[in-house]
């Protein structure tokens, strides 16, 4: 698979009154043509920050890209001007937020929202752009998608306006749709319509896709490889059957087990990770997950563990991945 | 044990209603109603976990609220300890309170932010008369204790506290008088995947601990599963399905349950790239005007004539003594 984006050592701080923030700490990713991938975490892991980033959508200041690169398409989005970003930005790389209420303005109407970017990048006239609208409408499921245009996003649900969202997005042909939790926001039963439409919308014009969720199941059927952070860091990365299969990192093993599984009848006690997350205004030159570990060594509070190749495709950041391996079960329940 | 024989059942609901009124005009006329509980009839058996879930809207939490009389109900009864509790005063309501008790979803918005942790949890004891300040002072630092906080953090205040810290507050608070009955209105939704576990651990330990009953109201499927003996779903302010854990998931009986259920991610790739995903079409409608006959028949895939004309009646289809409710004209065709 050609490569689309790849990230190397990106660092993101936010430099804010109470101290510096170290938001997201030299993490490398990459992502083919046409992959799907999802970045898991729980709130304050950094996952959001580094995809904004990326974008050139962190509030500067009080945020900053420290270092880094993100070779997109040969460019490197780190290092361009607004003007060229916001070229990229809607066309080539498009995204999809967690709260279908506030991302749509309510004064105006959701054909004029849907235009607005087909006007601005592919020079499009009103007519044909309102026909492209109807059409993106209708490919992501609103019925009437035509008679709909002049409507207000008061006039759609929840999960209609997600799929507006949806369409603004894919308008535009990007070859990467950035999805941050698009789904938190919406009932289940809701959450699996977008799931389907997001799945089917992919066989059928092929962008790749980075999804955003703290929601492990949700992905599991979703995506082709899974990227774990913790504090900032990455700290497993894994196709995702070898993921669910066989976790080798402490904290996606944790994750797995403090989750009860609905189609399993004889629950055991959930085995819950002791603790909090860290404060992210410290540097970290031991394991940030030390503290909460059950198989915490003398080794992970003395150095940082950097990722390490744990078999074909996958890494992990942790000392003690052999162990892990070689084990089954989770270690201790607390 | 069935429906009807409430001389086991520790709280008996029978047609529960709340209707919340639509005003409209200068004379502020009731133009309509949004029925959003409307005719609920279940008992909570002594020492279970009653898990109630539902989508957003569909009355779960008024459900809550209007047992507890925090919502006075527009129609029916709520008998709890041989009180039936829409009849009571104010004093004399003030006076049960302190038997059942609620814990609150939003551990952000749920504690006052000017008060100490110590006030926050003492305040019902000091409502209720019990004690004296010193033995006051006592409890409050047993009951921090028993949620797992350090005592000594009666001085401080709820922004000091992280989610998962200030939902074990909010425990604390709950637990002071020492109700019986606690309805705890997804007490976890706001918490992250780590730290949800150790609250769902906690209110498993109190319970037994302390004897206590739950109404426990939640979205998410799973932990039901995991926390609940017994299950009730609703949707569109009625229960549609009320059985044992393992015979809802397993022996599911309304469309709409099969539907929630099929809608639910696990987190397995291989059991997710063969499952058969049942999805529903469109929205859930408005509570201020439901539709004919069964309520759910819009989005069914067994819609018939009868699903569209006749409201369904709630009835038992158990079998070896199991209960198992259902409103659904089709149900036997499932078991």
């Amino acid at each position: 698979m050609p490569k689309l984006l790849e990230v190397n050592g990106l660092v993101t701080k936010f430099y804010t009154e109470a101290g510096v923030v170290n938001a997201v700490n030299g993490i490398s990713y990459s992502l083919g043509e046409g992959e799907s991938m999802a970045i898991v975490g729980e709130s304050g892991s950094g996952k959001s920050v580094s995809v904004l980033s990326i974008m050139g959508l962190i509030p500067t200041p009080p945020g900053r890209v420290d270092a880094g690169e993100a070779n997109f398409n040969g460019r490197n989005m780190l290092a361009l001007s607004t003007n060229e970003l916001r070229d990229i930005r809607g066309r080539e790389m498009a995204m999809v937020f967690q709260d279908p209420m506030t991302s749509l303005n309510p004064v105006l109407t959701v054909g004029r929202q849907l235009t607005e970017a087909l006007k601005l990048h592919l020079g499009m006239d009103t007519n044909q752009a309102n026909q492209r609208a109807a059409e993106m409408l209708d490919l992501v499921g609103i019925p009437n998608a035509e008679d709909r245009l002049s409507d207000y996003p008061h006039q759609f649900s929840g999960g209609q306006r997600q799929r507006i969202m949806i369409a603004m997005a894919l308008s535009c042909n990007p070859s990467v749709l950035i999805a941050d939790e698009p789904t938190t926001a919406l009932d289940v039963t809701i959450q699996a319509q977008i799931v389907e439409l997001v799945k089917q919308l992919q066989e059928k014009l092929g962008m790749a896709i980075i999804w955003i969720t703290h929601d492990l199941a949700l992905v599991a059927g979703l995506v082709e490889k899974v990227v774990v952070m913790y504090a900032g860091y990455i700290v497993e990365q894994a196709p995702v059957h070898d993921l669910y299969k066989k976790p080798l990192h402490p904290y996606t093993l944790g994750l797995l087990h403090s989750m009860p599984k609905l189609d399993e009848k004889d629950q055991t006690r959930l085995a819950s990770i002791a603790g909090l997350p860290p404060d992210l205004r410290q540097t970290f030159n031991h394991c940030p997950f030390a503290p909460r570990c059950p198989y915490v060594i003398d080794k992970c509070r003395e150095e940082n563990p950097p990722l390490m190749p744990t078999g074909p495709n996958r890494t992990s950041a942790c000392w003690r991945w052999e162990h892990i391996r070689e084990e089954t079960g989770f270690g201790v329940n607390v | 044990m069935s429906q009807e024989n409430g001389n086991s059942a520790f709280i008996q609901v029978r047609n529960l209603k709340k209707h919340f009124p639509i005003l409209r005009g200068v004379l502020r006329r009731q133009v309509g109603a949004v029925q959003a509980v409307d005719g609920l009839t279940f008992n909570i058996y002594k020492g279970e976990t009653l898990g109630l879930v539902g989508e957003s809207g569909c009355g779960k939490s008024t459900t809550g609220r209007a047992i507890l009389q925090l919502l006075k109900p527009t129609d029916g009864q709520v008998v709890f300890k041989d009180q039936e509790l829409t009849k009571l005063s104010g004093g004399e309501l003030r006076k049960a309170r302190r038997h059942m008790q609620m814990i609150f979803q939003d551990p952000y918005a749920s504690l006052n932010p000017r008060m100490t942790v110590g006030n926050i949890v003492g305040e019902p004891l000091e409502i209720h008369n019990i004690g004296n300040a010193k033995n006051r002072r006592k409890r409050v630092q047993e009951l921090l204790k028993l949620v797992g906080l350090n005592p000594y953090f009666v001085n401080r205040y709820p922004h000091e506290f992280s989610g998962g810290q200030r939902q074990r507050i909010g425990i604390a608070r709950a637990l002071a008088t020492n109700p019986d009955f606690i309805v705890a209105d997804e007490p976890i939704s706001a918490l992250d995947v780590s730290i949800q576990a150790q609250v769902v651990n906690l209110m498993d330990d109190l319970k037994s601990e302390l004897g206590l009953t739950y109404l426990f109201i939640a979205h998410d499927l799973s932990m039901v599963r995991y926390i609940s003996d017994r299950v009730a779903v609703m949707y569109l302010g009625r229960i549609v399905e009320l059985s044992d854990r393992d015979q809802i998931f397993e022996y599911t009986l309304h469309p709409y349950t099969q539907a929630l259920l099929s809608a639910i991610p696990i987190p397995d790739p291989e059991k997710e790239e063969k499952r058969q995903r049942l999805i529903l079409e469109g929205d859930v409608p408005s509570p201020a005007n439901p539709p004919s006959g069964c309520r759910f028949h819009p989005r069914c895939s067994y819609v018939t004539d009868i699903c569209r004309e006749e409201d369904p009646e709630f009835r038992d289809l158990g079998r070896n003594g199991a209960e198992h409710w259902v409103a659904c004209h089709h149900a036997e065709q499932f078991i």
